[in-house]
């Protein structure tokens, strides 16, 4: 026998009132916790992603869209650029490099993208099996896609319009797997990447109807290591990722972009920003109807602890009778408001985690960003304080009656 | 064993219970009579130490109980001086055995469940060891109640009518209980009463209402 055991059998004795407190309680804590693990989660996916790209210029429509689609490969593109008018571009002194993108495929939902070597580098993107394509129709797939299309190096499959599945399929050319990335953690595990070439002999193909065939040899990428291939007028590209070669390009460079050219610069960090803090307001909502749970938790523990206290008074005076001193009384009752707080927390825990896990398995966008429920996030220790706290709190008023009981008063009464 | 010395204690109105002297030896018992409100429960209260007189002092053994901090006093209670009150006053939400064990582990006493078998053998409750105390009897429940009094070998037994509500049966099984009990334990017996049932059965009487 001892303190705890002591508690316990009183929350034991009651188990209406502890069912009550704790699903309040679990149910409080659960809803913190799977807006800490899915927020902290999206942010970190999307700071990983925006690290080293300064600006994305891509076609005039809305700057979050193009943020979206050509970094986070999540929304569609907002149009295309011409492809003389991005290499004007990248001549201006401020970039220091420039990434060219090429959208608008995908092969079984997942998106096929024509671009450079610099952008495996950007995500320090490394090759676990083969090589990296330098001819064009060669692709690289990152390791969500080979897992999931069970793709290995030497597959071909053909390329579809569009960036979402049902799509309908470029019969003519099929491109052929060379290389497998290492899982990054980044956008990179679920593209398909190629030379922007590719891309552009997939469409020219199908717009040329079968007048040229030029299956037999395949060419080098003008540019599959770094910088813009070369092309004609009428080529175009979707985005280009820039990086600026002083702060002062942060300055200039967006304002020129946007008013003496038919492209458009958005910052990736203020976009984001700016969602997040759309986001935020129902988050923020959210959290704060999730903090209202846990108090009336807190007020429903505090409420069954001294209505009980009345049943108690003799319980209590008799503990004394018995040897227990004031502060042992006062510790056994503080003892069951912090049980009861555990055991809400303990149930908050599982099911904050079973739930992000849930969601993460229900919407496709989210397992595809990578967000699960079996990860521990510091956060969640400061909530399990809080949680602890306002058991204490809940118990204290009580506790100090039982610290108060006046055992003779208590005994002769009866 | 028990000696008070020009205890005084004030009520509220005015009324003084006043003790100028009073001596129990070991293994003896005295018979506390009086009606209701004569102070029969205000002085166990202040024999068992729960309650402070206005002055004078108490000493058991040979400890003067006043004279210790009150969490010492709380210890001091526990481990010699074992209480039955009038109705039995048994934790509910724990079992016979578990209320032994509390009576054990608050007397900061070692938990031993070999004594709580013997006790409980003794007084013939050994069956009701796991049964919840509301599942037992009145007189089942007081029987436990003495039973925790006596577990940790008290030197002092003081019990506060403990056959007011008993029948004659079960009163008198009571009384020889507590006498044999304490008998067997060495230890001395105070009976607080207003029952005339028990009043033959001692010889040391102290009479409240008389003064």
């Amino acid at each position: 026998m001892n303190l705890l055991i002591l508690s316990w059998n009183y929350i034991k004795a009651k188990p209406l009132n502890t069912l009550l407190n704790t699903l309040l309680m679990g149910l409080g804590i659960a809803i913190i916790l799977v807006l800490i693990l899915l927020s902290t989660q999206l942010e970190e996916n999307f700071d990983k992603n925006k690290r080293g790209v300064d600006l994305v210029v891509g076609a005039k429509g809305s700057p979050l869209q193009l943020i979206l689609a050509n970094i986070y490969h999540i929304d569609f593109p907002t149009g295309n650029i011409k492809l003389e008018e991005a290499k004007s571009l990248t001549r201006n002194r401020l970039i220091k490099s420039a990434i060219p993108l090429a959208l608008g495929d995908n092969y079984r939902g997942f998106r096929i993208v024509g671009t450079n070597h610099d952008y495996v580098n950007l995500y320090e993107g490394k090759v676990a099996e083969g090589d990296l394509w330098s001819y064009n129709l060669e692709a690289v797939i990152g390791e969500r896609v080979a897992k999931q299309l069970k793709l290995e190096i030497g597959d071909t499959f053909f390329g579809a319009h569009g960036l979402s599945v049902a799509d309908m399929a470029h019969e003519g050319k099929s491109y052929r797997v060379v290389g497998i990335l290492e899982p990054s953690g980044s956008v990179l595990d679920q593209l398909i990447l190629t030379n922007i070439e590719s891309v552009w002999v997939v469409h020219e193909h199908e717009e040329e109807d079968h007048e040229e065939d030029h299956e037999h040899e395949p060419a080098l990428g003008s540019a599959y290591e770094t910088g813009l291939p070369d092309g004609d007028e009428e080529d175009e590209i979707t985005a280009m990722l820039l990086q600026f070669r002083s702060p002062l390009g942060a300055v200039q460079l967006p304002r020129m972009i946007n008013s003496n050219t038919n492209m458009q610069a958005a910052s990736p960090a203020f976009e984001t920003q700016r969602l997040f803090s759309l986001l935020g307001i129902g988050v923020d909502l959210l959290r704060s109807f999730a903090y209202i749970i846990i108090a009336i938790a807190g007020l429903s523990i505090f409420i069954s602890l001294f209505n009980a206290l009345k049943d108690r008074k003799y319980d209590l005076a008799i503990m004394r009778s018995l040897g227990a001193s004031r502060a042992k009384l006062f510790v056994h009752v503080i003892l069951e408001g912090i049980i009861i707080t555990i055991l809400g927390g303990g149930l908050g825990f599982l099911l904050g985690h079973g739930l992000t896990e849930f969601l993460a398995g229900t919407y496709e966008k989210s397992s595809e960003i990578g967000i699960t429920g079996f990860i521990f996030v510091n956060q969640e220790i400061y909530v399990l304080f809080f949680s602890i706290s306002v058991g204490f709190l809940a118990a204290i008023i009580p506790a100090i009656q039982a610290y108060k009981t006046d055992i003779s008063k208590v005994l002769a009464q009866d | 064993m028990i000696s008070i010395d020009q205890l005084q204690f004030n009520y509220a109105h005015h009324k003084v219970l006043s003790i100028p002297h009073l001596e129990v030896n070991e293994q003896e018992h005295l018979l506390v009579l009086g009606t209701s409100g004569s102070g029969k429960t205000t002085l166990l209260h202040m024999m068992a130490g729960l309650l402070e007189p206005t002055h004078g002092s108490i000493t058991v053994g040979q400890t003067n109980l006043y004279g210790l901090a009150a969490s010492e006093r709380d210890k001091y209670r526990g481990q010699n001086i074992g209480l039955v009150f009038q109705k039995s006053h048994l934790i509910s939400a724990l079992n016979v055995e578990d209320n032994l064990l509390l009576a054990q582990y608050l007397a900061g006493a070692a938990q031993d469940r070999g004594r709580i078998h013997e006790v409980l053998e003794e007084l013939g409750l050994l069956a009701k060891k796991k049964k919840s105390v509301k599942a037992l009897s009145q007189g089942e429940q007081q029987r436990v109640t003495i039973a925790r009094a006596l577990l940790n070998r008290p030197r002092l037994i003081l019990a506060d009518e403990p056959t007011a509500s008993l029948d004659d049966a079960n009163a008198s099984k009571v009384i020889n209980l507590l006498k044999e009990q304490a008998k067997h334990n060495g230890a001395s017996l105070l009976i607080a009463t207003h029952d005339q049932r028990v009043k033959d059965q001692f010889e040391l009487q102290l009479n409240l209402s008389a003064q």
